[in-house]
């Protein structure tokens, strides 16, 4: 196949799925198998397709109209957005066998609607990743702003309306205030919005009116969740669960995370952000959300909540990364957009399976549960190592070359800030398991779990559903996997630029 | 390949006129509501495919001049289509087909049938001003037309089934008479100064005369008649009133053309009569309508916000949104004018499309408060995801025609390094996402209250021409060559001949 038309293909397939979940509505088997068969479709077309060119150090294109002069829908896919494409598409399998389980062990009502806006939301992400200009991105950001309103506020009820609105106004508002005003800005000066090496902005505007346009494009791309505009993130949380794995941890917010790496180096320029300095106030900004939201995640007894903040303070070390603009910044943020992908999206799998499972979300009652839920909670465990950073998870190789960046670029205070942050995520993250583990299950628990009905008592495992328990277990092997293959991921990041 | 000699093609401008005028005539001798319809609605899409065939002739061949009756200009009365105008036409005519289209369906629960044929009467007139006043060459015919489309539209808005429906007519026909009356005037002390009545040579007589005191006072007597035809705040009063209360039709209809024509009078006036240099370098007009647009950019949303009434709710959007045209009109830069008479073009689309969703919600829920909104995301599926689509783009959202027009607006604020405007711009844009949003809440959150009776969806023969238009916001909205091509021509055009 045409890898133009391989480009083309892999956005709209989602969309392909999603159209026939709509047409399967009748026959709940049939549909959840169409969503499936897109997810695991879309992968194979992207990895084999276009993945190859460009690890042969291809740029492929495709220019769908141009709508305005100099402003086109386009698709051009490098190295980054390449690898942002295979996460966000990859996890999407995952995540579709974790949703059949979750869906159906807990009972949600239009499912129809929730599998279709998903795959819109993939298309959304796919889009961005892919996306030749500015423009390009900024379409398919609002895309996924407006698939995900309807799963964020699924269960429609007065709290779900409420984070909808947030959502959207954090999300939209931002996007058209500072976002799009970045865009016309960056089109008025430099006549394009195409991302091209080594930025388009150089010699363009004064470092005063640099350090603007990038703080328009940094807090414009609200799903980076950058302090102050993150509230967002944790009021999203009240959908279901595989919505927040998912799109909350990997599409979302990545794609936030993933704009503002993208805009600059290929916007910008790590050149000119270095010689100029004006991303060192993002740097510090990043740093700032890294810790503030650390703390609050300690204080945070809603398990979701707290991975919420936990997912704030992680993006941080990808701005982070992006605002270091060294080589080995750059790295290590776009390396850690797949780490902690896999990492969080674990976490956030057995926070669902800990509900569906044991019907427990807040963390002071997730004592002895590990005992119960073995599988579960060796997830999480896995996940939060990767989460803080230690090997032999993936999430230590982007921490490791995030310090190199910031090494590199002289900030030393940020090699402390890296560590503070991690010593915060094992303080948050470390007490679920150690309370699963270790401390003695509360006595009244018999009362629950109705439907299930083992009888088997105290010590008798009883975990969630098959199909809410494997999938974290996948992306927890998915972690340790990557550890020992991040010199595929390296190399085909090494084309940045 | 159409101008072969005397063809009857080459008589097409005048067909604009002289069609939807007779029609209206034989409207009134019909007498059957069907037939009528039938009539007007045919006279509507051949008066819109001869706008598209204008426009092709003007863009391939370039202005066009029609001497009415044969006598050449000055001295004759002129139609003259250039890619202005042409691009009005279109929207006035094309507007006019798909709602009169609507209408057979959505008027038979507003206006008792035996007054249908009256109605469409009126209707066809309305048009024929409409259409007269954007292709005349002729000062003074800009006047006649002007009085023969308002003096239509005050019978068309009393049509309303509320009595309130009349007051709001008469309040609209004494700001109108005020409006037209100034023009009037302004255009009698023209005349005086120029002893012409023809647009391009007066614009040639007063490029000799000079700036003097009956020209100035000329040109403010224009700004302010026209200002109140296109509800420039705070002379909107008439609209809000004229939108809620008039027949659902009537006011997809009006809030689409009927503003935009008043807005393209102005710009007119402003730009190929005054010129440029006159009215934005020794007069400075911008001073005074760029205030005046952001001020209603940011009043008029805040205003519909607190609606309760969604047909007034978009109405005070549109004073809003007009402030947008008059903000890239007061900008006088080829690209701020692009973006004025772009979205001149988008939101024609977006408001009447708002509208007749409206009509769609009267017909079936027979009311437009929010209240009524309740649960309709689930019992009108169709009808609430064109307003969902609708209001996506009244807030700018890519891919539909609003983003399109706010990217010129603050694309030209910035060119001319108006920063605070590129702001407003945007800022104001946020207020639209509230407004919308909260009929979006309500439509899909709330559930139907328990003693509602049964909705239906609506009729077919109001969901076609509602999705006909949210087919246009999207594609205007990606294929821009005829919407923002063309305007930015004319806009090239227009402050080309002013300088």
């Amino acid at each position: 196949m045409n890898v133009s038309t391989a480009i083309g293909l892999a956005v709209i397939w989602p969309l392909f799925g999603g159209i026939l979940v709509l047409l399967l509505r009748k026959r709940p088997n049939l549909r959840e198998a169409a969503s499936l068969t897109t997810a695991a479709t879309q992968f194979i077309l992207i990895a084999t397709t276009i993945l190859p060119v460009v690890r042969s150090g291809g740029r492929p294109v495709l220019d769908i109209v141009e709508i305005l002069p100099g402003l086109s829908l386009s698709f051009e896919v490098e190295p980054l957005g390449m690898l942002f494409a295979l996460v966000a598409s990859g996890l999407w399998i995952v995540t579709t066998l974790y949703s059949i389980g979750y869906m159906r062990g807990h009972h949600e009502k239009n499912q129809t609607r929730f599998y279709f806006f998903f795959a819109l939301a993939i298309t959304g992400a796919v889009g961005v990743s892919f996306a030749g200009n500015v423009f390009t991105l900024f379409v398919f950001y609002e895309a996924i702003t407006l698939s995900t309103f309807p799963l964020v506020t699924h269960h429609g009820t007065e709290e779900a309306k409420k984070a909808g609105r947030m959502y959207l106004g954090i999300l939209i508002g931002t996007s058209i205030a500072f976002l799009f005003l970045a865009m016309v800005w960056t089109y008025v000066v430099a006549g394009t919005t195409d991302f091209r090496s080594g930025g388009i902005l150089a010699g363009k505007l004064s470092d005063g009116n640099l350090m603007l346009l990038l703080a328009l494009y940094a807090f414009g791309t609200g799903k980076a969740a950058l302090m102050p505009f993150h509230r967002w993130l944790p009021a999203a949380m009240v959908a279901p669960t595989p919505v927040s794995a998912l799109l909350h941890a990997v599409a979302v917010v990545k794609a936030g995370v993933f704009t503002i790496m993208k805009v600059s180096v290929y916007i910008f320029g790590p050149d000119l952000l270095t010689s100029t300095g004006a991303s060192t106030w993002l740097i510090w900004v990043a740093a700032a959300t890294i810790i503030i939201a650390g703390c609050i995640a300690i204080q945070k007894d809603n398990l979701k909540a707290r991975l919420a903040y936990s997912t704030i303070s992680q993006l941080s070390y990808i701005v982070l990364g992006a605002a270091l603009a060294t080589q080995w910044g750059i790295m290590g943020g776009s390396m850690h957009i797949v780490m902690h992908a896999f990492g969080k999206i674990t976490l956030f799998f057995c926070a669902g399976a800990i509900l569906v499972g044991a019907h427990k979300s807040e963390v002071s009652q997730m004592d002895g549960l590990g005992r119960k839920m073995p599988f579960t909670f060796l997830a999480f465990l896995i996940g939060s190592l990767s989460i803080i950073g230690l090997p032999p998870m993936g999430g230590s190789w982007s921490k490791w070359f995030l310090m190199l960046g910031a090494a590199d670029a002289g900030q030393l205070m940020m090699i402390g800030v890296l560590m503070v942050g991690s010593l915060l995520s094992i303080a948050y993250l470390m007490p679920v398991v150690a309370r699963g583990f270790f401390r003695p299950a509360p006595i009244e628990d018999s009362s629950h779990g109705e439907e299930e009905a083992h009888g088997e008592g105290e010590g008798g495992i009883r975990e969630a559903p098959f199909f809410c328990v494997l999938p974290p277990v996948l992306t927890a092997i998915g972690c340790i996997i990557l550890f020992f293959s991040a010199q595929g991921i390296y190399e085909l990041l090494s084309g940045i630029g | 390949m159409h101008d072969s000699g005397l063809s009857i093609s080459s008589h097409l401008p005048a067909f604009q006129i002289a069609v939807p005028l007779l029609s209206a005539v034989i409207c009134v001798l019909i007498r059957k509501a069907r037939a009528a319809w039938l009539l007007a609605t045919t006279v509507a899409w051949a008066a819109f495919a001869g706008a598209c065939v204008l426009l092709n002739r003007v863009i391939l061949h370039g202005t066009i001049s029609y001497e009415q009756g044969g006598w050449t200009p000055p001295w004759g009365i002129e139609l003259r289509i250039d890619l202005f105008n042409a691009l009005v036409l279109i929207i006035v005519t094309g507007i006019c087909a798909v709602v009169i289209s609507a209408s057979l369906t959505s008027l038979s629960m507003e206006v008792p049938e035996k007054k249908h044929n009256l109605f469409y009467a009126a209707f066809l007139l309305c048009m024929t001003g409409l259409a007269g006043m954007t292709i005349t060459g002729d000062v003074f015919n800009i006047f006649v037309f002007l009085e023969i489309s308002s003096l239509s539209s005050y019978a068309l808005i009393s049509q309303g089934a509320t009595r309130r429906a009349l007051t709001s007519s008469i309040q609209y026909l004494v700001m109108g008479t005020i409006g037209g009356t100034l023009l009037l005037l302004g255009i009698g002390m023209l005349y005086m100064v120029t002893g012409t009545l023809n647009i391009v040579d007066m614009a040639d007589q007063l490029a000799m005369v000079g700036p003097n005191r009956t020209v100035l006072v000329a040109l403010a007597c224009v700004t302010v008649g026209t200002s109140i035809k296109l509800a420039v705040f705070p002379l909107h009063i008439w609209l809000p009133n004229a939108y809620t209360y008039a027949p659902a039709i009537v006011t997809a209809f009006l809030a689409a053309t009927a503003t935009k024509v008043a807005f393209y009078v102005l710009a007119r006036f402003i730009f190929s009569i005054f010129g440029v240099e006159l009215a934005f370098e020794q007069l400075h007009l911008d001073r005074v309508l760029m205030p005046l647009a952001i001020v209603a950019m940011f009043a008029g949303s805040i205003v519909a916000i607190y609606q309760t009434d969604i047909k007034r709710m978009l109405a005070y959007s549109s004073v809003a949104q007009i402030g947008y045209m008059l903000l890239g009109l007061s900008m006088a830069s080829v690209t701020g004018l692009t973006g004025g008479i772009v979205h001149l073009f988008n939101h024609a689309l977006m408001k009447s499309g708002l509208f007749l969703v409206m009509a769609c919600v009267l017909y079936r829920v027979g009311s437009t408060h929010i209240d009524a909104m309740r649960g309709l995301g689930k019992r009108m599926p169709f009808t609430m995801a064109a307003f969902v689509i609708a209001g996506l783009s009244m807030i700018g959202v890519p891919l539909t025609v609003g983003f399109v027009s706010k990217w010129y607006l603050v694309s030209a604020a910035m060119e001319s390094g108006q920063w605070p405007v590129a702001v407003l711009i945007l800022l104001s844009s946020l207020l639209a996402v509230v407004y919308i949003w909260r009929v979006v809440e309500v439509a899909y959150f709330q559930e139907a209250p328990e003693d509602a009776p049964e909705v239906k969806k609506a009729p077919i023969g109001l969901l076609v021409p509602v999705w006909t238009l949210v087919f246009a916001i999207i594609f205007f909205g990606i294929f821009t060559s005829l919407s923002a091509g063309v305007a930015g021509d004319a806009a090239r055009m227009l402050l080309g001949a002013g300088s």
